[in-house]
């Protein structure tokens, strides 16, 4: 889960990093109250849940009453990758010297925190990372030890930054493995890390992306979690428990276990279809889960079939046939084409069950993603 | 012969109390595997399915004498359970549960660097030597014993790939998932290394899937180390960046590295063929034995 940048910074500011004077608002009259303490200069800034945002326009600058009402009447309401704006942040310019890129974040590979310090701040980081990574250095922190100051000072020198900066940013460094550690983030940046011309620190922006398997034991960034907009679908899939992911295409589907999706997904766009989505309903999934799998899957207008592949291990065959039954009759007209394919545990009792009348069945997933994707190329002509 | 598993492994059930640990150690026993014990805190002296109960897995294996384990204790209790295990030098721990911490992983991960005992998974189906033993929650009627060796981070995709192999006769040595987390306690890398190793195994299947650099890490491994050969399978080549595709491992960066066509390269020219279709492996499988 990404927490917006005015949650992540409040978290930072609580925790002794500055940040500029900031507030957050949801219309134009919200905004002009807030400029009396934020002051001009200002930025106006997306608050949204997905990084971007200044490539999609969802950072301005305002210097003027009349600026700041443009400004914020644009983003408001404005589309982000799918995700719609509907809260702004006002915030104070900073009279900048210099910006850099300070973060860590897991290494799955060594299977440890690294911490990472660029001179390059300000731009996109990622691409820093591909085309010259040499202008990020990295540290790693074991995690049975924690962090060590020095380990901090010797990133800081290596990345070449101002020399009378270096204990600032060693201890900005600290608070944020400190952060990391205790709100399972699973990445923590600011870009740019600004030092001002009166060589002030201050954090211009702020990631924190929280591990969604941690969020059991951080109940308080739980919370947060509803705010999510994103697309209605993906909600709704949120509500449900799946792990659901829409794509652009009409070939609809719904399989068990991540790794077969994917494959499946693969097959249709292998047999020249265009997948609508990724769903998968996780093991062991009841008749009532299934069902609304399939009502989510109906609900995408985009969809013009459907593919069901389900390879049985702990979950059974005829427990989904039964699901796929109760959610056909619960919809009275169902207007997509459907094609099933059970193999593993009870597959041949769910053949049995299956309402054959209304579902066509195939034997191989092969041969049930081939059948989906002529089904949705006839149903779309 | 086989890799980590035969029918002599004696193996203790972290959570066989549980519903699925109930459920899986009768499938296990069914099998044919060895288990010897239960251990649940607070449940020592209780019997399920045949199999003495104790409270901690040291007092397991003191009365028992296991080597393995098998964890299915719920994820914030999870990295607790593998520490007991890894703690008691058990030769093999299998993690099947799914949701543990990423942080909580990292110091499981820390401590396996400095110890013998070797973690699979979690968030995995777990690993089978066919006619000999499962420790897991694979369905065992689709394998059967033979010379393929097959890893896999998935887990029914690992059943598709072996249901198209056992459908052409191509038995299996031993098949394990390693699970689909960012942090796994045994790699790809480790397992070619052991079905390398193994002079029953005469070809490997590895199918991986978009996310990290597991997968060419592999490629290096097999160009340099092996003799065996090895066929593939990749899943996510329509995975946008940016989406966690289910498994928390499974993830395209935004700057585009873990992706499926990286991978498919680096294993291509390791000269790995890459079946487009799971049925495909079991073709290339055919030609490479």
């Amino acid at each position: 889960m990404r927490l917006h940048e005015y949650q992540a910074k409040q978290i930072f500011a609580e925790s002794g990093i500055p940040t500029p004077e900031s507030r957050v608002v949801t219309d134009t009259d919200e905004a002009v109250h807030a400029i009396q303490e934020v002051g001009y200069p200002a930025v106006i800034k997306a608050q949204v849940h997905v990084g971007g945002r200044g490539k999609a326009g969802g950072i301005k600058f305002a210097t003027n009453h009349s600026d700041l009402r443009t400004t914020v009447t644009d983003i408001l309401g404005m589309d982000i990758k799918g995700y719609t704006v509907e809260e702004v942040l006002i915030e104070a310019g900073v009279e900048v010297d210099t910006e850099m890129y300070v973060g860590i974040t897991m290494d799955r590979s060594a299977g440890e925190p690294t911490m990472m310090v660029s001179t390059e701040g300000g731009v996109d980081i990622e691409a820093v990372a591909d085309d010259t990574p040499k202008l990020i250095a990295k540290e790693h922190i074991d995690p049975a030890f924690g962090i060590y100051p020095y380990q901090t000072r010797k990133v800081a020198y290596k990345a070449g930054i101002p020399s009378d900066t270096v204990s600032d940013v060693s201890s900005v460094l600290l608070t944020l493995y400190t952060l990391y550690t205790e709100y399972d983030a699973t990445d923590i940046e600011i870009n740019p890390l600004m030092i001002t011309e009166s060589r002030d620190i201050v954090a211009a922006d702020a990631v924190m992306n929280i591990d969604d398997d941690a969020l059991f034991r951080q109940s308080e960034l739980a919370a947060h979690e509803h705010q999510v907009a994103g697309d209605p679908l993906e909600a709704k899939a949120d509500e449900y428990g799946f792990d659901y992911v829409r794509l652009d295409g009409n070939v609809g589907i719904i399989g068990n276990g991540a790794g077969l999706v994917m494959a499946t997904l693969d097959l249709v766009d292998h047999y020249d279809g265009k997948p609508a989505n990724f769903l998968d309903i996780g093991g062991g999934a009841k008749a009532e889960r299934v069902a609304n799998a399939l009502d989510i899957v109906c609900a995408d207008k985009n969809v013009d079939a459907i593919v069901f592949n389900i390879f049985g291990g702990i979950t059974r065959g005829d427990e989904v046939a039964q699901g796929i039954n109760d959610a056909l009759s619960r919809v009275n007209t169902i207007s997509k084409d459907i094609v099933v394919r059970l193999a593993g545990t009870n597959a041949q009792e769910g053949m049995e069950v299956l309402n054959t009348d209304i579902v066509s069945v195939e034997s191989t997933l092969e041969a049930a993603v081939a059948q989906a994707v002529a089904n949705a190329a006839e149903a779309s002509q | 012969m086989s890799v980590l598993l035969d029918d002599e492994t004696r193996v203790v059930v972290q959570g066989i109390t549980g519903g699925e640990g109930k459920f899986h150690t009768e499938q296990m026993l069914a099998y044919g595997t060895n288990i010897v014990a239960g251990a649940v805190p607070g449940k020592g002296g209780q019997t399920v399915a045949g199999t003495p109960v104790y409270d901690t897995v040291d007092e397991a294996v003191d009365a028992e004498k296991a080597d393995a384990s098998i964890v299915f204790v719920p994820p914030a209790f999870a990295a607790d359970a593998i520490f007991e295990a890894v703690d008691t030098s058990l030769d093999l721990v299998v993690a099947i549960t799914e949701g543990i911490p990423t942080q909580d992983m990292a110091q499981v991960y820390k401590r396996l660097s400095e110890v013998e005992t070797r973690l699979i998974g979690p968030n995995c189906p777990g690993i089978i030597t066919p006619g000999e033993a499962k420790l897991g929650i694979l369905p065992g009627n689709i394998f059967e014993p033979g010379c393929v060796g097959l890893v896999s981070r998935s887990g029914t995709l690992t059943y598709q790939v072996v249901s198209n192999l056992t459908d052409r006769n191509l038995g299996q040595t031993t098949a394990i998932g390693i699970g689909g987390d960012p942090i796994i306690g045994t790699s790809f890398i480790d397992t070619l290394r052991l079905f390398e190793s193994d002079p029953a195994t005469n070809a490997v299947v590895l199918c991986g899937e978009i996310g990290g650099e597991d997968e060419e890490a592999a490629a290096r491994v097999i160009k340099n180390e092996m003799d065996t050969p090895v066929a593939g399978f990749i899943a996510g080549r329509t995975a946008p960046p940016g989406k966690r595709m289910g498994h928390a491992g499974a993830i395209v960066s935004g700057s585009g590295t873990g992706t499926a066509q990286s991978k498919i390269d680096a294993l291509n020219r390791a000269g790995v063929p890459i079946g487009r279709t799971p049925a495909e492996v079991a073709s290339h499988i055919e030609e490479l034995l």
